[in-house]
């Protein structure tokens, strides 16, 4: 079973980005999938997780995602408030929204062996959408990092989601942020 | 045509009220059970269902109005949570000694205080008395067909009991996952338009509700127990009938995982039943002999079923989401009560978990079984009742 932990604010758009990953992963692909909000009460601005589940065969456990494989991080400014690594496997994998990899994972993706990859879904977001609603950009980002979505299921998860004249932006906004994410290798190159 | 949807439990309600098509909806809103009926009332705005909504001052207000409905003759439709339960609990007698076949979504939440908002199951089983079915439901899959199911049950003539369908907040509620929905003409031939036998009639004239002298009453409580009876078979008899029809069998009054070698079974009841069995499927890979027990009803309670499953184990655990002050978990005191005719009785454990929302971890599952062991092989050293994770 593979898990992501998705890290945002309220009214980024977390839980939907779980939320996307998972009908994109199921009705979508060829996966079983399970997408939920931290259970409980949410403000605009706090900090917000929600949760995907994928694997290739019905999901029985109903735990909630202690040891992620991969965590996603909306918002930078969490990493300073908040552990957005707890439990996050040796070999797990970070997707940060920012215009450069933050010092804190570089460290970490030595010590843990974490693979990191950067993706700017704010500039992109700001570009097609004209708003920092960077959820359909992350999501695009971790499809391509976890590689078990593919763009077209994503695409097609979007036109369910977002219908009306939102749904071509956010579909072009998922699409940029899949092809400009990039994993960071230590000394500062990007591939 | 059938479609695949990735839903929330209480969206998988919600789209099975699409194939119900109740006549009238009362509801109050209260997490985590709100997202059932603010999807059901975007439903009936847009005509996809056909129904009078009723927005009502209070739960108890909501019970009411679908009691005046269902004298009509109507099939109704509403859900609650938790207080709002409490809130309906002097309507639920009317409802189930009135014989009207309701079906009610319970989307289980602790009971205050300390106040909470999170899930167990307390808020149901405080109503066990009311002579309401309970079902309880491990996944939105089997909300969704429970549902139907649940009115077929209620609305049979040998029946005529209201039903809760219970599912766990949040874990289920608010945790989205793939849902087959069936055909609607498939639906059509598996529950047909409710027909009421006795409704408010002006030519033909018809007392509801009547207050009973000690010369009757009985005989109508003794109606009620024998429609429980009754059910019985029914529940089974569906789930049977629902399996040829769409493929799916979520179990009768109960379903087994495992059990039928096994030495040790933990007896569960909702949402934890998958994480059991994945702690079972792990002690398996291991060599040991588990297995899980779902009780899917818990009234009418499957005594006789539940006893031939665990007669002949090492050991029994029991989980309860629940406490009954004074005593024990209340899932815990059926089940031994059903093996009292058995000639050797196993050793049982209370597990009491998952209180206001608490998660159980799969190493404290396994612990549960290995206290299993240690109960059948030292007797008397393990202590009955056992909270987990208490910190």
């Amino acid at each position: 079973m593979y898990q992501i932990r998705w890290h945002g604010r309220g009214g980024q758009g977390a839980v939907t980005a779980a939320r996307i990953f998972g009908l994109a992963a199921s009705v979508y692909g060829d996966s079983f999938a399970q997408s939920f909000p931290s259970f409980g009460a949410e403000r605009r601005g706090a900090p917000v997780l929600s949760f995907t589940k994928v694997d290739s065969v019905p999901i029985l456990d109903r735990r909630q995602i202690y040891e992620p494989n991969m965590v996603v991080i909306l918002d930078k400014s969490l990493i300073k408030l908040t552990n957005v690594t707890e439990g996050l496997k040796p070999g797990g994998k970070i997707v940060v929204n920012a215009s450069e990899m933050p010092a804190e994972f570089k460290t970490k993706a030595i010590t843990d062996n974490f693979e990191l990859i950067l993706v700017n879904a704010t500039r992109i977001a700001l570009e097609i959408l004209h708003k920092p609603i960077v959820n359909t950009a992350m999501v695009g980002a971790a499809c391509r990092a976890s590689g078990l979505v593919t763009l077209e299921s994503l695409a097609k998860a979007i036109t369910e989601l977002f219908p009306g004249s939102q749904e071509e932006i956010n579909q072009l906004t998922a699409r940029r942020a899949y092809e400009e994410a990039q994993i960071y290798r230590q000394g500062g190159d990007l591939h | 045509m059938r479609e695949r949807k990735f839903l929330s439990g209480n969206h998988a309600v919600a789209y099975a009220v699409k194939y119900i098509q109740p006549e009238v909806i009362a509801a109050y809103p209260i997490t985590p059970q709100s997202s059932i009926v603010e999807k059901i009332s975007q439903f009936v705005a847009n005509r996809e269902v056909d129904a009078d909504f009723i927005r009502v001052e209070s739960e108890h207000a909501a019970l009411s109005a679908c009691y005046g409905a269902a004298c009509a003759g109507c099939r109704v439709f509403t859900a609650t949570s938790s207080q709002g339960l409490a809130y309906m609990a002097e309507m639920l007698p009317y409802v189930s000694g009135s014989r009207f076949p309701m079906v009610m979504p319970v989307v289980n939440r602790s009971m205050a205080a300390p106040w909470t908002i999170w899930g167990d199951q307390q808020d149901a089983i405080s109503q066990r008395d009311t002579g309401w079915i309970q079902l309880f439901v491990e996944n939105a899959q089997e909300a969704f067909d429970t549902c139907l199911q649940a009115y077929r049950l209620a609305e049979d003539p040998a029946v005529l009991t209201p039903v809760m369908v219970n599912l766990d907040g949040f874990v289920l509620s608010h945790t989205e996952e793939l849902v087959d929905l069936p055909a609607p003409e498939e639906v059509q031939a598996f529950l047909p338009p409710y027909q009421a036998k006795y409704a408010v009639d002006f030519t033909n004239p018809t007392t509801f509700c009547f207050g009973a002298t000690p010369e009757v009453f009985a005989e109508y409580k003794y109606h009620q127990q024998a429609a429980m009876e009754a059910a019985r078979q029914k529940i089974t008899d569906l789930a049977v009938e629902f399996e040829q029809l769409f493929g799916r069998n979520h179990g009768g009054l109960i379903k087994e995982y495992s059990c039928e070698d096994a030495d040790y079974i933990l007896v569960t009841l909702g949402s934890f039943t998958g994480t059991a069995r994945t702690a079972a499927q792990k002690l398996r890979a291991m060599g040991k002999k588990v297995g899980v027990l779902k009780v899917r009803s818990f009234r009418p309670f499957p005594a006789h079923e539940v006893a031939r499953v665990l007669a002949n184990t090492k050991a029994f655990g029991v989980l309860d989401r629940n406490y009954s002050y004074g005593n024990e978990g209340a899932l815990f005191t059926e089940i031994k009560a059903s093996l009292y005719d058995c000639a050797v009785r196993p050793p049982g454990l209370n597990f009491i978990g998952g209180l206001g929302g608490r998660d159980i971890r799969l190493d404290e599952f396994e612990a549960m079984f290995t206290k299993l062991e240690q109960a059948a092989g030292e007797p008397g050293t393990v202590k009955a009742v056992n909270f987990i994770g208490l910190r």
